[in-house]
């Protein structure tokens, strides 16, 4: 594992931490509304996928401001979005659930529950329709995997035999609800097992779900066809910043703290010579001053004008005129 | 032409100038489509154009919305309108929401295709009008056609739009044959005046426009003359084209196979009494479906929908009530 690589995990890691630890104060401020939903806790799932894959349509789910980070997006027009401003990337439209960027082959930001499984096969066909090699990423968390917008997808991809990797971020609650109460399986892998090769990798180790990603990429590109990846991960927050996850001990909740991701690879990185403390110095230091420029860039941008609210409903145009 | 004929014209014109137009739905290619609409395209285009997939309508969207998303203008058929409850996260949620809540980012030239209606026998779960379903719903534009010649030209258009679109087609009128026209610079968005008149507006579209029309011969032998309006998109409505109509005849009659309440009658009665108060002779008039789910007994299920007759008598006696 090159040093190179090291530091890109820890920066995106670290930043998508940051950035969202802010975000939780601004939301105690009153700054952002709605729903806030917290990656804390599973950075390495998100980072490890994106960096892993590499080039490729990407769909997410609510919670995906990592996933955005580590795609290139700005955290300035992130964290305007979520301020609900007008220089927002989606001019403050959407919010934390709804962050698009075609630009980055990156398409939300899905709020309902497993709804964007099947856009993600349906691009997969469109590349695949227009010679295009590249395969498409689709993240979604455990609840999803008992829903039929996941077998319906996952169903299709093999049937049309498009390059899906399907990654599930299992941690094993469903807003309040434990994954065995409501799953017939604690091991999401096991409802694609029979569809498709898969992998269930420890998703609080980012070197783990990188490398397990990069042979799923090369394996969907070479076959034109789907594979399935399950990362055991946690997350600290409740489900939204609606949710004060007590439902959970404790104990348990700490027990996966002890493995906390970015302390994880922090203390691996540093054992093998790396990264240094100085380093790391340096680049909380940097990332300190991006959160800020950020806030500081959602705080003075200004709200939409009235009349954004009937804008972007349609285009309008079309193509041509039918004579 | 058949209806269903000028429909499968327009995909075929469609797909063959553009190479990003694909379809995709259930049986629609292999078997030719349960209606037939699209008979002919899958040996002519390929499986890879013409797709069949599983009895899976959430997906059929979904996949539909993706392929959008990604570059292709997909067209979807979902078998009829009853099954489309099964897609309505992916059409409501999905198809009609994403252009906004990513700030104009993504647009979705996509076309859901599906009929809708009373057919004969077919009973509550295969014959429902949902239209007011979708038309209420900000983000969808929503087509519908009466005859051959409207079919080919809003289908035709619904694919050239960038913005997605629910196309409604009855089942009645797959078979029915009507004489097609050839329309210059067609534009959905305006209402088709078919028969102008003085005494009376009637309004209304897909099948019931046809039912107006043999009511309206009727009519017109008693000495009724009849303004019939027919809509074309019913989100959004051309209201422009009912005030001046209704603004010359001074009065309104609506005529729609969905249940009466709650729908296309409340809405365009309700925009009518706004704008045009002082103007009407005569409360609007609204025929249209009982209150009921359809039955699958012949004599029960006609009771149960408007008639061209129903249309004549109930237009008679409310003329006779309001000075007509």
């Amino acid at each position: 594992m090159s040093q190179s690589l090291a530091e890109k995990f820890y920066f995106y890691m670290k930043l998508g931490r940051e950035l969202e630890l802010r975000a939780k104060e601004e939301y105690m401020k009153g700054n952002i509304g709605g729903f806030l939903h917290l990656d804390i806790g599973q950075e390495a799932v998100s980072v490890g996928a994106v960096l892993g894959f590499g080039k490729g349509d990407l769909f997410c789910p609510y919670r995906e401001h990592v996933l955005a980070l580590a795609r290139g997006m700005d955290p300035k027009l992130i964290m305007a979005e979520l301020f609900g401003k007008v220089t927002g990337v989606s001019k403050g439209k959407g919010g934390s659930m709804h962050l698009y960027e075609p630009k980055l082959d990156f398409y939300g930001g899905n709020a309902i529950v497993g709804a964007h499984l099947s856009h993600a096969v349906g691009a997969a066909y469109a590349r695949k329709l227009m010679g295009e090699k590249a395969g498409v990423l689709a993240i979604f968390g455990d609840g999803a995997t008992n829903g039929g917008s996941f077998f319906e997808a996952i169903n299709l991809a093999v049937v049309w035999k498009v390059p899906v990797l399907f990654l599930c971020e299992n941690n094993f609650y469903a807003i309040g609800t434990r994954i065995d109460r409501v799953s017939a399986f604690r091991d999401t892998y096991m409802k694609a097992k029979d569809y498709m090769p898969y992998l269930q990798v420890d998703g609080m180790d980012v070197f783990q779900v990188y490398e397990a990603v990069q042979e799923a990429k090369k394996h969907i590109e070479n076959y034109g066809s789907p594979f399935y990846i399950e990362a055991l991960t946690y997350r600290y927050e409740g489900h939204s910043m609606a949710d004060k996850g007590d439902y959970r001990s404790p104990k348990e909740i700490e027990t996966y703290k002890k493995k906390d991701p970015i302390e994880n690879l922090k203390a691996k990185a540093i054992k093998m010579g790396w990264l240094t403390e100085n380093w790391i110095r340096t680049t909380d230091e940097a990332i300190e001053r991006v959160i800020e420029e950020a806030v500081q860039f959602a705080i003075s941008s200004s709200e939409p004008d009235l009349d954004e609210l009937y804008k972007d409903i349609y285009c309008g145009v079309c193509s041509d005129v039918v004579s | 032409m058949l209806y269903r004929d000028a429909i499968n014209l327009a995909l075929d014109h469609a797909m063959e100038s553009d190479g990003r137009v694909v379809i995709l739905g259930e049986d629609v290619g292999f078997y030719g489509g349960n209606y037939k609409v699209t008979d002919g395209l899958y040996s002519k285009y390929s499986e890879r154009r013409v797709i069949d997939t599983p009895i899976a309508e959430n997906s059929i969207v979904g996949t539909a919305i993706g392929m959008a998303m990604c570059g292709l203008r997909p067209v979807a058929e979902i078998m009829t309108a009853n099954f489309s409850m099964l897609a309505m996260d992916q059409i409501v949620n999905n198809m009609a929401k994403l252009r906004y809540m990513s700030g104009g980012k993504i647009a979705l030239p996509l076309v859901v295709r599906m009929p809708q209606g009373v057919g004969k026998q077919l009973a509550a779960q295969h014959s429902q009008s949902l239209e007011h379903m979708f038309a209420s719903i900000p983000g969808l534009y929503v087509f519908c056609s009466s005859d051959s010649t409207s079919a080919y030209y809003t289908t035709l258009y619904a694919i050239k739009l960038d913005d997605p679109v629910i196309l409604l087609e009855h089942v009645l009128l797959y078979p029915m044959d009507f004489e097609f026209r050839e329309v210059k610079n067609f534009n959905p968005f305006n209402a088709r005046v078919l028969r102008e008149g003085e005494d009376v507006t009637i309004i209304s579209y897909l099948k019931m426009t046809q039912d107006v029309l043999k009511a309206c011969e009727w009519l017109e032998r008693d000495g009724i003359s009849c303004e019939v309006i027919d809509l074309l998109s019913l989100r959004p409505i051309d209201f422009e084209a009912i005030y001046s109509s209704v603004r010359k005849t001074k009065r309104l009659v609506l005529v729609y196979e969905a249940p009466k309440s709650l729908g296309f009658g409340a809405e365009v009665s309700a925009r009518v009494s706004e704008e045009l108060f002082y103007f009407l002779d005569a409360p609007p008039l609204r025929v249209a479906g009982e209150e009921v789910p359809i039955p699958y007994n012949r004599k029960l299920e006609l009771a149960s929908i408007p008639t061209p007759e129903k249309i004549y008598k109930q237009i008679r006696e409310w003329g006779e009530r309001h000075g007509l």
